[in-house]
């Protein structure tokens, strides 16, 4: 059982960060891996929410499992984070590397404490 | 190989998109098999991470080793997988969405990277917590930077000729 809810939250999370991805950067033409960024802040919040409720009681075994390893585990990416990080340092976009690891780094924390004191504020 | 080097300039800096721009006037046609791989290989990378986790247990205040783990060696194959794909072999369209997207997108994770990192400074492991975050990074950029020069080293030396980025 707990391993077909991790299958079912892949399932759906894997599609949803290309389908994500795609739809970002079919709509800007910056090299800035927008999409990426996006799916992982997204992801971020959504598992600090997650990791809150389940630490006021609110969220079951099996809902982390689900939404957290499953869903949001796969929503997210390092694979590709790190592999555009250095596209963008061989091609000479310096600038933009540093301010993807940053941004995703500051602004993805950020998220997870928001998530997860947004999670004590609602259920605690 | 200054001809080669073109080829390179089309690669995008997004490995998920592919070496062709996206039409602007139809982006979702023909992408349903897409995907259904990219879903088959999120799954699959999902359940390999879980599968990890349960092997390797790690008490919730000690240093997320077995994420760190996952994350550095998913960033590792990634590094090779994409050498190979987009410098060696013509593969066949839906190998690069199943696995790179799929697979290794589903298995490495930023979600939960953060999130321990946010247990951590609440535990008051501050030390551990901030070893994590830049320890995770450090190894996984050394991780995809090292398996893609030693993939293109390997190119050049086994496959004919330089890889097209070797020559540099």
């Amino acid at each position: 059982m707990n391993w077909l809810l991790v299958i079912a939250g892949g399932l759906v999370g894997a599609p949803l960060r290309y389908l994500t991805d795609r739809a970002v950067q079919t709509r800007h033409d910056s090299v800035f891996p927008w999409g990426t960024f996006l799916v992982n802040m997204v992801g971020c919040l959504v598992l600090g929410l997650l990791t809150g409720a389940a630490a006021e009681g609110a969220a079951s075994q099996r809902l982390q499992l689900l939404l957290g390893t499953g869903l949001c585990g796969a929503l997210t990416t390092y694979s590709t984070f790190s592999y555009e990080t250095l596209r963008l340092a061989e091609e000479g976009a310096r600038l933009f590397a540093v301010a993807n690891v940053g941004l995703s780094l500051v602004v993805g924390v950020g998220a997870a404490f928001a998530g997860t004191g947004l999670a004590h504020a609602i259920w605690g | 190989m200054g001809s080669s080097r073109s080829d390179v300039v089309h690669e995008p800096i997004d490995p998920d998109t592919g070496p062709v721009p996206p039409a602007r006037h139809s982006p979702w046609r023909g992408q349903g098999p897409v995907v259904g791989v990219v879903a088959v290989g999120g799954a699959l990378g999902a359940t390999a991470r879980y599968g990890a986790s349960l092997l390797w247990v790690t008490p919730p205040s000690a240093f997320p080793w077995t994420i760190l783990l996952v994350n550095a060696v998913g960033c590792a194959i990634i590094g090779v997988f994409l050498v190979l794909i987009t410098e060696m072999w013509t593969a066949h369209r839906l190998m690069r969405p199943f696995f790179g997207t799929g697979v290794l997108g589903g298995f490495t994770t930023f979600s939960a990277y953060a999130v321990d990192f946010t247990r951590l400074v609440q535990d008051g492991r501050i030390a551990i917590a901030f070893g994590y975050l830049l320890g995770t990074l450090v190894v996984a950029m050394t991780a995809v930077w090292a398996a893609m020069a030693a993939t293109r080293r390997v190119l050049g030396v086994y496959g004919g000729g330089p890889g097209r980025r070797a020559a540099r």
